[in-house]
């Protein structure tokens, strides 16, 4: 017996024991609060239900995409998203002329859908059906009180607006310009001064409410690209949750299967593998809480490879610990040329693994990308808690001399 | 065990899946999904029973006649309509045509691609892959010797294709989830092949006066148990999934399954085996 070694043994396994215990049920001591894990990790919407657009700007003729216009179009999408108000919206530029757009959890998929995909074009039309404006001329749009406490919208031109507007307000003076979105008149007010500011209001609108809508729908038109959908994915929350919960539970009961079977097969070592095993199953997931990262379906894919990765870089160890067993040395020299042994087998398979990884997450978009990342993170994470934690615990056990009988150790 | 010697056995077992799936593929073609093709997907809940021919006569009025209509969910009142990529309005109008009919009608899930989309993702997948493979030979080259490098991408390509033809058979569509498990099986399948390879090396150098086929079939012997434990535990936490699991993940980890058995069958009766063969020809005794 070996009090010191013992005690060394218990402090690590009551850490992870803990460190476990926290992950699942958070933590609070006074302000200090830790929320679980599986509320810091953000879902994809493959697992928990939103929306999800890619968009991509079409070149007309004499209309070129450039980058200024793509964030302008960012940018007039992210207003449009704020006015739906949800909580983690990503709006992103990918590659020159796509812009990506995920809205976890969004409930309204219609409605969501036909706020971000209106492709609309704003137009301001004159009374010969000539076009004055369109949504490129306009700046802002917001809708504000009169002088009299009436509702309006108030529309900020760009300098081409201006000139354009200041020209068009002198011809038609007196006279209606109608405001179309796309082929519907949403405003045709008439013309009571010729406006040279690059300033014009909307008048006659019932409530504040339809102003408001009415300005967003011209910034949402003023839009400085076209924008067409290339892809569309709405799964439903319920959907999504329901598959979510099913699989946790599922690979819940498949964990602790396999925890029981490595007990079973390798006895004391399985014990102590088990133990790397969780530690190892926290380390990815506070990983992934860190690298604030989004987990998708590919993403558990690279996550369950890992995971078997993890179990098989233990089972590589142990068969090897047994052989040298077999072979007649004591525990403690089998421990030890076990795992110098095993350690071959395990890096190249892991570097070679590692290396397509890599390969996927630079060359692979998406989904790819997802699984790239979360297979890199656990081969490495993996390859410490086998190699460092359970060959550390494994010498604890037995220079501790608490459990010497070989049979213990699977031989 | 003569796991080097009955080499032709394994290699017609898995001839005859690969070429029954190529001739499948070849005849009816694969289940392309939406990911890669383009299309779009429309999943509603009904709310009550109905049969799928009066959602192919909602759906001839839309002309969109060639398309397909699948039951799901637990009580069969869900469809999934497999279709073309339709307008905006096309979608809120069958919408409501199969409100008009059936008032309880929920969209639960809607999913469209465009086919230029569809083709950048095979693409971009195929040419990752590539490289990958590349990087692979060249660390495998490194660390043990170019032949071991090349069978063992000949048993990670066999495995993809076992997948690729299990698919194929039995029609299930081939989506992005397909691409991580097949990205998942290649990933297990190396591992699984380099740790045999590992042992080979070892016992070269160990058994220098044995043949080549003794030194093979030894190494496969004393890593059989860990070949066996490792799949065995994988497959333990895949089954289950497949069981349990939501109904969005449930090809995903069937395509898992058989991945995993072809990857540790290609580890042990394809790429060892190859790699003796190969091996032999360089002392000039095939």
């Amino acid at each position: 017996m070996n009090t010191k070694n013992i005690l060394k043994l218990l402090i690590i396994l009551t850490m992870i024991a803990a460190l476990g215990y926290v992950s699942i049920n958070g933590l609070k001591i006074g302000e200090y609060k830790v929320i679980p894990v599986k509320e810091g990790i953000n879902l994809g919407l493959d697992l928990q239900g939103g929306v999800y657009v890619l968009l991509e700007a079409q070149e007309n003729e004499g209309q070129t995409v450039t980058n200024e216009k793509m964030m302008g179009a960012v940018e007039v999408i992210r207003g449009r998203v704020d006015e739906l108000g949800v909580a983690e919206p990503i709006i992103a530029r990918q590659g020159e002329k796509r812009i990506r757009v995920e809205l976890p959890g969004v409930k309204d998929t219609e409605k969501a859908l036909s706020i971000i995909g209106q492709t609309a074009s704003l137009r301001f039309v004159g009374p010969d059906k000539s076009v004055v404006l369109t949504g490129n001329d306009v700046k802002d749009a917001r809708a504000i009180y009169g002088p009299n406490n009436e509702p309006m919208v108030s529309l900020k031109l760009n300098p081409e607006g201006k000139d354009k507007f200041a020209e068009a307000t002198e011809k038609f003076l007196g006279q209606r310009i109608a405001i179309y979105l796309d082929e519907r008149i949403i405003s045709a007010p008439v013309v009571e001064s010729v406006i040279t500011a690059g300033e014009a209001v909307i008048e006659g609108l019932p409530n504040i409410d339809k102003a408001g809508e009415l300005a967003m729908l011209i910034r949402a038109g003023a839009l400085p690209v076209d924008l067409t959908i290339k892809e569309i994915r709405a799964v439903g929350p319920s959907l999504g949750a329901d598959s979510l919960e099913r699989s946790l539970n599922a690979g819940q009961i498949g964990l602790i299967l396999v925890l029981l079977y490595m007990i079973a097969y390798y006895r004391l070592p399985g014990l102590i593998a088990n133990f790397a095993l969780i530690l190892y199953i926290i380390i990815v997931l506070m990983i992934f809480v860190g690298l604030r990262a989004t987990l998708t379906l590919p993403g558990v894919a690279g996550l369950i490879l890992s995971i078997g990765m993890a179990v098989d870089a233990n089972v590589i160890i142990f068969e090897r610990i047994k052989e040298e067993l077999k072979n007649g040395k004591t525990l403690r020299a089998s421990i030890d040329s076990g795992f110098a042994r095993a350690f071959r087998a395990i890096l190249d398979a892991n570097v070679t693994t590692l290396i397509a990884a890599g390969v996927l997450f630079y060359l692979g978009s998406g989904p790819i990308r997802g699984f790239a990342v979360t297979l890199s993170i656990g081969i490495l994470v993996s390859m410490f808690t086998a190699i460092v934690v359970t060959k550390y615990m494994l010498k604890l056990l037995v220079n501790a001399k608490i459990a010497t009988n070989i049979k213990l150790y699977g031989a | 065990m003569d796991f080097v010697g009955r080499r032709k056995v394994w290699f017609l077992i898995s001839g005859i899946l690969i070429i029954s799936g190529i001739i499948s593929i070849l005849l009816t073609g694969m289940n392309v999904g939406i990911d890669f093709k383009g299309g779009t997907i429309l999943h509603y809940d009904i709310g009550e029973n109905f049969d799928n021919s009066q959602v192919r006569h909602i759906l001839n009025q839309f002309d969109l006649k060639d398309n397909e209509v699948k039951k799901a969910g637990e009580d069969k009142q869900e469809v999934i309509i497999r279709t073309r990529v339709l307008s905006q309005s096309e979608k809120a109008e069958i919408f409501n045509a199969f409100k008009a009919k059936w008032p309880n009608t929920q969209s639960i899930r809607m999913e469209e691609v465009d086919p230029i989309i569809g083709g950048e993702l095979r693409n971009a997948a195929l040419v990752a892959l590539v490289i990958a493979a590349i990087g692979m030979i060249i660390y495998i080259t490194l660390r043990f010797e170019f032949k071991f490098a090349v069978t063992a991408i000949i048993a990670v390509l066999h495995d993809a294709l076992v997948v690729l033809s299990f698919f194929a058979l039995l029609k299930i569509p081939v989506n992005a989830p397909f691409v991580a498990a097949i990205l998942t099986v290649i990933g297990y399948s190396i591992n699984d092949t380099i740790v045999v390879y590992d042992r080979i090396r070892e016992n070269l150098k160990l058994m220098h006066r044995a043949s080549l086929e003794n030194i093979v079939n030894s190494s496969i012997i004393q890593t059989l148990t860990r070949s066996i434990n490792t799949s065995l535990t994988t497959l333990i936490v895949i089954t289950i999934l497949y069981i349990l699991g939501g109904e969005t993940i449930k090809d995903f980890a069937l395509a898992l399954i058989v991945g995993i058995l072809a990857g540790t069958y290609s580890s042990i009766f394809i790429a060892s085996p190859l790699w003796v063969m190969w091996k032999k020809t360089e002392r000039g005794i095939l």
